[in-house]
């Protein structure tokens, strides 16, 4: 292969689907304001319905549940902001106390809200995780039982070690101790099936970008006759919990998105967990001292965590990039500050593991070539870094 | 994907062809060894070095860390070959960054322990042949242990026109991981612009 170009960040951000980009390029056309009333309004607020309507039902929603929004992060940020509403007047989490619990893995979207709200007086709690990603069971109901808890804050499946959460079981205690549950589910859905009835959570948050729609949208599933407060105010789009005149195309490539995903999804997942196998079980084989992060089982198809010893991420990340390529890190170094993936120091991994760490991510575009690739070129180039490093000694020798 | 990246390119010449990598099985015999850092802030380096008259005539290294990590060490080891102790000891990370072009600003952190790194060769050296006079502590105190920044650095910052707790760290970064460093760093800000200034 001569100068290849694979794509394997999947969990950063996908490319559209042909679907997608066809739909796109047929709605390009359309430019009314769908709050308008005139043929032209009609027209937009048509393709808005019908792309609700796909949303709604792919995760089982009803249409009026779905509220659209600019992204993942601003549909969490959403939920989790209701909590420090000032007004006298909100209406959402009348409870008095103002407790939330949420996780040590949560992407920063939830997690710095998270810190902000605790420095505003709310009590936030991080629960801990094990080795493997998953959450502390018994001292999140030992948090519940305390009581007092408004909100839970969950993510579905993480972004970087891929590890899947029983949110059912998880929503099942909140709920039963009188808490609401919030579960981002930017990774998850369209990954694995997900139905909020069949979760019975209170809100849930989906993106487009990551299921190979376009960039900028995002939707929050609220459940009906649960309170609410908009983080963005101003008009009555979307019924008044969420401002602003929506995205139209990005709202109709959603849905094309999701419409596309429900005919892919279950023969894609199979076929990631094959490619994900071949390409673990070959790092295995020719690549001593690697630790896999992440479930081993309970675990995106799509997503394989590798940390390799004496050898920093950043480096690895850069090397395979000259080889055409790119995959992401946990590593500090390439995010800009000093603490490796709180994610990967939430499992107990260990700094230096955590620098070493690299994160695969496979999509529909990956191919059983591109794997076969990265395998030949990977084993070089973690030879060539551990061979400058001062922290690898080859135990083979 | 060569023009836009994150580094120049003399950064990334290094980073893929590095110099003077110590290899495991060429027995190369150092007169002087330094090791400083910790893999855990993700960045570690080793420095050898061979000594004649005064100067240094040959060298290798090995570092644990990111790419611009790599390029410093490599290029530092171009920049020393034939230097005289004495120069070599006085190198700062400032003269190791302007070899390599520039490092993006949050990369800044990575180059800096090369120099520190060769000192503590410079100084092995010194010690095994016995010229334990020659021997320079290192005076300079780490202040901030998160951004490894030296009441030098701060004294440097202040010479700069630091003189804002806020300006300092703007140019060292100092205190902008745990914190821990904030009380004792502005102590030692107004010493230095006292002394300077006052
Ligand atoms: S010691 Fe300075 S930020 Fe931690």
């Amino acid at each position: 292969m001569k100068n290849p170009k694979i794509y394997l960040d999947n969990n950063a951000t996908t490319p559209l689907h042909p679907e997608v980009k066809k739909a796109l390029v047929e709605a390009m056309e359309v430019f009314g304001n769908p709050s308008s009333m005139h043929e032209f309004g009609r027209e937009a607020k048509t393709l808005l319905d019908s792309a609700r309507e796909k949303v709604s039902s792919f995760i089982g929603a009803n249409i009026d549940e779905v509220v659209f929004v600019g992204s993942g992060s601003e549909a969490n940020n959403t939920v989790l902001s209701m909590l420090a509403c000032p007004s006298k007047h909100c209406c959402s989490f009348q409870s008095a106390s103002k407790k939330i619990i949420t996780t040590k893995i949560e992407h920063p979207c939830v997690f710095e809200t998270a810190k902000c709200l605790r420095d505003r007086g709310i009590e936030v709690d991080f629960l801990d995780v094990d080795e493997y990603g998953k959450i502390n069971i018994e001292q999140y109901k030992e948090i519940l039982l305390r009581g007092g808890v408004s909100l839970v804050s969950i993510m579905t499946a993480n972004n970087e070690i891929g590890t899947i959460q029983d949110i059912k079981m998880l929503c099942h205690l909140a709920h039963k101790h009188g808490s609401l549950f919030h579960t981002d589910a930017v990774q998850a859905v369209g990954k694995i099936p997900i139905d909020v009835n069949d979760l019975n959570v209170d809100f849930l948050t989906l993106s487009g970008h990551k299921i190979y729609g376009p960039k900028g949208i995002g939707a929050l599933y609220v459940k009906k006759g649960i309170s609410f407060c908009p983080l963005i105010r101003g008009g009555h789009q979307e019924k008044g919990r969420r401002a602003g005149t929506e995205n139209v195309l990005g709202i109709i490539g959603l849905g094309k998105a999701v419409e596309m995903r429900s005919k892919e999804m279950a023969e894609e997942e199979k076929r990631l967990l094959r490619l994900k196998n071949l390409l673990k079980h070959g790092i295995e084989k020719s690549i001593p001292d690697i630790h896999f992060n992440g479930h081993p089982d309970d675990c995106l198809a799509g997503t394989l965590n590798v940390s390799f010893s004496g050898a920093e991420g950043e480096a690895i990340l850069l090397y395979l990039d000259m080889e055409g390529i790119s995959v992401s890190t946990g590593s500090a170094c390439s995010s800009g500050s000093l603490d490796p993936s709180h994610v990967l120091l939430a499992t107990g991994v260990g700094a230096e593991q955590a620098h070493g760490s690299i994160r695969i991510s496979l999509g529909r575009e990956t191919t059983q070539k591109e794997i076969e690739y990265l395998l030949e070129v990977f084993p070089k180039i973690i030879n060539k870094i551990r061979e400058m490093s001062t922290a690898y000694v080859r135990k083979d020798k | 994907m060569e023009s836009n990246w994150v580094y120049t390119d003399k950064v990334k010449e290094h980073f893929m062809h590095p110099k003077n990598v110590l290899k495991d099985d060429e027995g190369f015999k150092p007169d002087g060894e330094g090791m400083v850092g910790n893999i855990k802030c993700g960045d570690q380096m080793m420095m050898m070095i061979k000594v004649k008259d005064d100067m240094i005539i040959d060298c290798r290294w090995k570092t644990y860390g990111c790419a611009s990590a790599i390029a410093s060490t490599s290029v530092l080891s171009e920049m020393i070959k034939g230097m005289s102790l004495k120069k070599a000891f006085k190198l700062t990370p400032k003269e190791i960054m302007q070899q390599l072009g520039s490092l993006p600003e949050h990369k800044i952190h990575c180059s800096v322990l090369g120099d520190k790194a060769l000192r503590a060769a410079i100084n092995d050296y010194y010690q095994k042949n016995g010229m334990t006079d020659k021997v320079c502590k290192e005076e300079a105190k780490i202040i901030c242990q998160c951004m490894n920044v030296t009441d030098h650095e701060i004294e440097d910052a202040v010479l700069e026109g630091a003189r804002t707790y806020y300006e300092l760290q703007e140019r060292t970064k100092l205190g902008t991981v745990c914190g821990q460093c904030e009380t004792e760093a502005k102590v030692i800000l107004e010493k230095y612009i006292k002394e300077h200034f006052k």
